[in-house]
């Protein structure tokens, strides 16, 4: 007897699950249109989900305005961007998502982006916001918010911002520092982080026109490429060593926060960690190791409309009209910390030494190339700075860097 | 059947074994008391509400497939539970429904996904890609001014009113140019005209479809551009880049003149093999499986990927074995005292999340600030996961830890189990220990686990988290055109090959893991033949 109702109670259970698992993979799809027959205008948007909490005043206040519901959907950060793609076609998609810039080649390569026209807004935002949101010609994105790398510096140990790479290893030296600058790096390099140095030596990526980025004019393999090789080759495993591919992220920050180092290379995101840790943090501009101005990467953050939304015309004036607000930008930056693209709300967000720091240095940022031909970069770029810092030939092997790339893009 | 077995029973004054006294009970319940009567009916009335909410929902959305299938599946359901029969039915039902939804369906739709182009460039329909194209298209009028606007209707034909530069107003339909007409004004902007009514916002919003499509020309000259808008409140003077026929099922470039076919490539693609992306997905037949394996960068690489993943996954298996087996027999001694306590230890590595334990190895071995280099060896630098040979042996070393005690519970379980009267024996027949274990009861200890050394043979093989987690399949190779590493396995191989950089070829990949799945079954139908044969020898 007892076997039996078990195995009866089993076997509910079971079929239970099995119905709504056949259910739910059909029910997937009820959602939009669901809430489309509710009422006539409703904009879902696909938020990163440590964002859905800053975005919701907005939301509510927009729906107040216009009647227009919009509906968060708080998304995982890593997964967002497939998920946009894969969804769209099917209609089951969002009307608008969160991203970032460098996902455009891919959004418009895969159809699944509407161009925005911002009008005359346009001139409001930071140019480097326009020129990353722009992909061949046209605007896709509405910026909220630039990001990018600079030097944070441990003020107690050095008090005053050093005016060169040697400059910098100089002072840390002086204070008794043997490792006074960190920079993550890892096996497979980390170019992103080494970038500002290799622009210092006037080598970037690709060449540029009115369209933006040129991916058939690659100029990673020229002269200055070389002799970006040749430096980090003297500062890596066989020279100075400032540069050891051993320190991964987590490494270079306990250096900062313990005081071995006095230096770090990295973004906003870790500025919370440094100052939660009692440092007296200064931000300054990478340090060149030539004349020439470092430039690292901006990465532009902003939203993106879905090319197959049914409320194209409400989920266009929530974007443009609304959330281009200084209002809203300022809503944003408060729940990210990052510069806002909007002028005059970066203006505001200025006033803490910080975020004005890292203003100053993104002033000379350039946006990371979102032409699908970078992926082909990134594929080789950071095995190949590797393995100049551990002490490989540097001019063959950023000649066979440059000669690999050039092949995966054709 | 179950007569006959009562009938044995009746009959033979010997005891019931075990497999008639389950066969009584079976019987027992299928005659069915009053509680198994009501339970039987209270679950089955709970699986028959999920089904009909279930056939509601899929009703509403127009999935007729799915809402077959739901009910189909609800109709054997009850049929199967309320027959009096079909004692082996009810038993198998449950697990042929998920067998059907998480295997026969995953493999039927992965098989169907390999013969398709579906990847970066080509997920939507071709009605897509064109309406994709031609927005793209479509470029502002070189310092063309922002054109206020009022949406108005007249008689439902939608019109624009909008504000000139010049501050006055004009008037147009699609396929009507604009026209200057009276109107009233607010701010600066021509808000209502006569004859026609001005569209509240909630009204525009409504009628997103034809707001979209509304298009006024500038002038007679197309050449002039047209308005459009997105908003609903300002319009934009546009011209297009692209002309799409789709009679001919072409695509002309109007500044280079170049035509764009369609070639049956799933993208239009112009005389010299430009394509204008995006595509849009067809089926293209066993081409992802031929590109698998023909392909001259991946051919290379896949050759000493396939014997390191056989390498690997073989490595792995008998070292956690033979450590598991020794451990337990080491264990199983009952002159060992608080042997409880070492067991627990021995199983935690088990009990922590492989994924971490698998950082926290990669943190262990890094080259120049790792625990194992700086602490153990006194500040060597043994490139523990940057050498292509060291690497190898120290993912398998990480795998034997993450898989050691696995195989001890198991053998720990299975020494239990064979009677301790056989080694006695054997020892009274002046067998040396070593020999007891060779000849008696490592044969017996093969047949209960050779099925789970197989499984775990499949499961290594396809050990994508511990390759992933660890070495990340570096260090790369650099000779190798695609970015493959010397500890990758296949599968990661296959990661890398379809999802690397912005390019994802769900197609390329669901190829490779069909292929992958034949090698494994394969070899698993081909051991467990053997093992069957074991059994046989016993």
């Amino acid at each position: 007897m007892k076997v039996n109702k078990k195995s009866a109670a089993a076997a509910g259970a079971l079929i239970t699950v099995g119905m709504l698992a056949l259910a739910g993979c059909a029910g997937g799809g009820a959602t939009p249109s669901e809430s489309e027959e509710a009422s006539a205008g409703a904009v879902t948007v696909w938020v990163d989900a440590e964002r859905v909490d800053a975005l919701q005043g907005a939301a509510d206040a927009y729906t107040e305005e216009t009647g227009v519901e919009v509906e968060l959907v708080g998304k995982d950060n890593a997964t967002i961007k497939d998920d946009f793609i894969q969804q769209v076609p099917t209609g089951r998609g969002p009307d608008i998502t969160m991203g970032a810039h460098d996902w455009l080649g891919e959004l418009s390569t895969n159809g699944v982006v509407a161009p925005l026209e911002l009008g005359d807004s346009a001139s409001g935002y930071l140019d480097v916001a326009i020129t990353a949101s722009t992909y061949d010609g046209t605007v896709y994105m509405l910026p909220y918010a630039v990001e990018n790398i600079a030097v944070l510096r441990n003020a107690d140990i050095i008090p005053e911002a050093s005016t060169s790479f040697d400059d910098m290893i100089a002072k840390g030296l002086a204070a008794g520092l043997t490792q006074p600058f960190v920079v993550e790096q890892g096996a497979e390099g980390n170019p992103y982080h080494l970038y500002p140095f290799q622009t210092a030596f006037d080598a970037p990526v690709f060449g540029s026109d009115d369209n933006g980025y040129n991916a058939e004019d690659l100029q990673l393999g020229s002269a200055g490429g070389e002799q970006f090789a040749a430096w980090l080759s003297s500062q890596g495993k066989n020279g100075t060593a400032v540069f050891n591919t051993d320190i991964d992220g987590a490494i270079a920050k306990e250096n900062f926060l313990n005081g071995t180092s006095a230096f770090w290379l990295t973004g906003p995101w870790n500025v919370g960690s440094a100052v939660d840790a009692g440092i007296n943090v200064a931000i300054d501009p990478v340090p060149s190791p030539t004349g020439e101005v470092a430039q690292p990467f901006a990465g532009v953050k902003g939203f993106f409309l879905s090319s197959e939304s049914e409320n194209a015309v409400a989920a266009t004036d929530f974007l443009v009209n609304y959330l281009g607000t200084e209002e809203v930008q300022l809503e944003l930056f408060e729940a990210g910390n990052i510069l806002p693209a909007l002028k005059s709300a970066a203006d505001t967000a200025s006033s803490d030494p910080i975020i004005e720091g890292f203003a100053t240095v993104g002033a000379d940022a350039v946006p990371m190339p979102a032409i699908p031909a970078m992926g082909s970069v990134w594929e080789y770029w950071g095995i190949a700075q590797a393995e100049v810092i551990n002490g490989a030939d540097p001019t063959t092997t950023w000649q066979k860097l440059a000669a690999d790339v050039q092949a995966a893009i054709e | 059947m179950t007569t006959n077995i009562d009938e044995d029973v009746a009959t033979d004054a010997v005891p019931p074994t075990k497999r008639q006294l389950r066969a009584a009970r079976m019987a027992e319940a299928a005659g069915a008391g009053v509680k198994v009567l009501v339970i039987k009916i209270v679950s089955l009335g709970i699986v028959d509400a999920i089904a009909v909410y279930a056939l509601v929902v899929l009703l509403s959305q127009q999935q007729w497939l799915f809402a077959a299938i739901v009910a189909a599946v609800a109709l054997i359901f009850n049929w199967i539970y309320f027959s009096r029969r079909r004692l082996p039915a009810k038993y198998l039902a449950p697990s042929i429904l998920f067998l059907a939804v998480f295997q026969i369906f995953t493999l039927l739709y992965t098989g169907y996904i390999a013969m398709t182009n579906y990847g970066t460039g080509h997920v939507g329909s071709e009605e897509q890609a064109v309406s994709s194209l031609m927005s793209s298209a479509l470029e502002r009028v070189e310092d063309s001014p922002t054109y206020p606007l009022t949406v108005v209707d007249r008689l439902g034909q939608l019109g624009m009113l909008v504000t000139d530069p010049e501050g006055d107003a004009q008037l147009g339909t699609t396929g009507t140019p604009l026209q200057e007409v009276q109107a009233t004004f607010e701010d600066g902007k021509a808000v209502a005209t006569d004859g026609y009514t001005t569209l509240t916002f909630a009204e525009v919003i409504a009628r997103t479809d034809e707001i979209v499509e509304l298009v006024v020309p500038a002038s007679d000259d197309p050449n002039d551009g047209a308005l459009r808008t997105t908003d609903g409140s300002n319009a934009y003077l546009y011209t297009s880049a692209l002309e799409y026929d789709e009679a001919a099922g072409t695509m002309t470039d109007l500044r280079s003149g170049t035509v764009y076919s369609d070639i049956g490539t799933g993208a239009f693609t112009s005389a010299d093999g430009e394509e204008l992306l995006p595509g849009w997905q067809i089926f293209i037949g066993l081409d992802n499986f031929v590109l698998a394996l023909t392909e001259e960068s991946i051919r290379g690489p896949l050759l000493y990927v396939t014997i390191w993943t056989f390498v690997f996954a073989i490595v792995s298996v008998g070292s956690t074995f033979f450590l598991g087996l020794f451990l337990a027999i080491v264990f199983n001694d009952a002159r060992m005292r608080g042997r409880k306590w070492y067991r627990a230890g021995l199983i935690l590595p088990y009990a922590f999340p492989a994924f971490l334990s698998i950082l926290i190895w990669a943190g262990l071995m890094n080259e120049s600030f790792g625990f194992i280099n700086q602490v153990l060896l006194g500040g060597a630098s043994i490139p523990w996961l940057t050498d292509p040979l060291l690497a190898k042996v120290s993912v398998l070393i990480v795998n034997l830890w993450l898989g050691f005690p696995y195989m001890f519970l198991v053998c720990t379980g299975a020494l239990q189990a064979i009677p301790d009267e056989l080694s006695e024996a054997a020892t009274v027949d002046g067998a040396r220990p070593w020999a007891i274990f060779r000849l008696i009861k490592l044969p017996l200890l093969l047949v209960t686990v050779t099925p789970l050394l197989i499984a775990s043979f499949a499961f290594n093989f396809n050990n994508f988290l511990l390759i992933y987690a660890l070495t990340n399949g570096g260090p790369r190779d650099p000779n190798a055109t695609i970015p493959v590493g010397f500890t990758d396995i296949l599968i990661s191989m296959v990661y890398k090959v379809a999802f690397t950089g912005q390019n994802r070829d769900y197609g390329l990949g669901a190829a490779f893991s069909i292929l992958i799945f034949i090698v494994v079954a394969v070899i698993a139908i081909v051991l467990f033949r053997r093992t069957k044969a074991l059994e046989e020898l016993n």
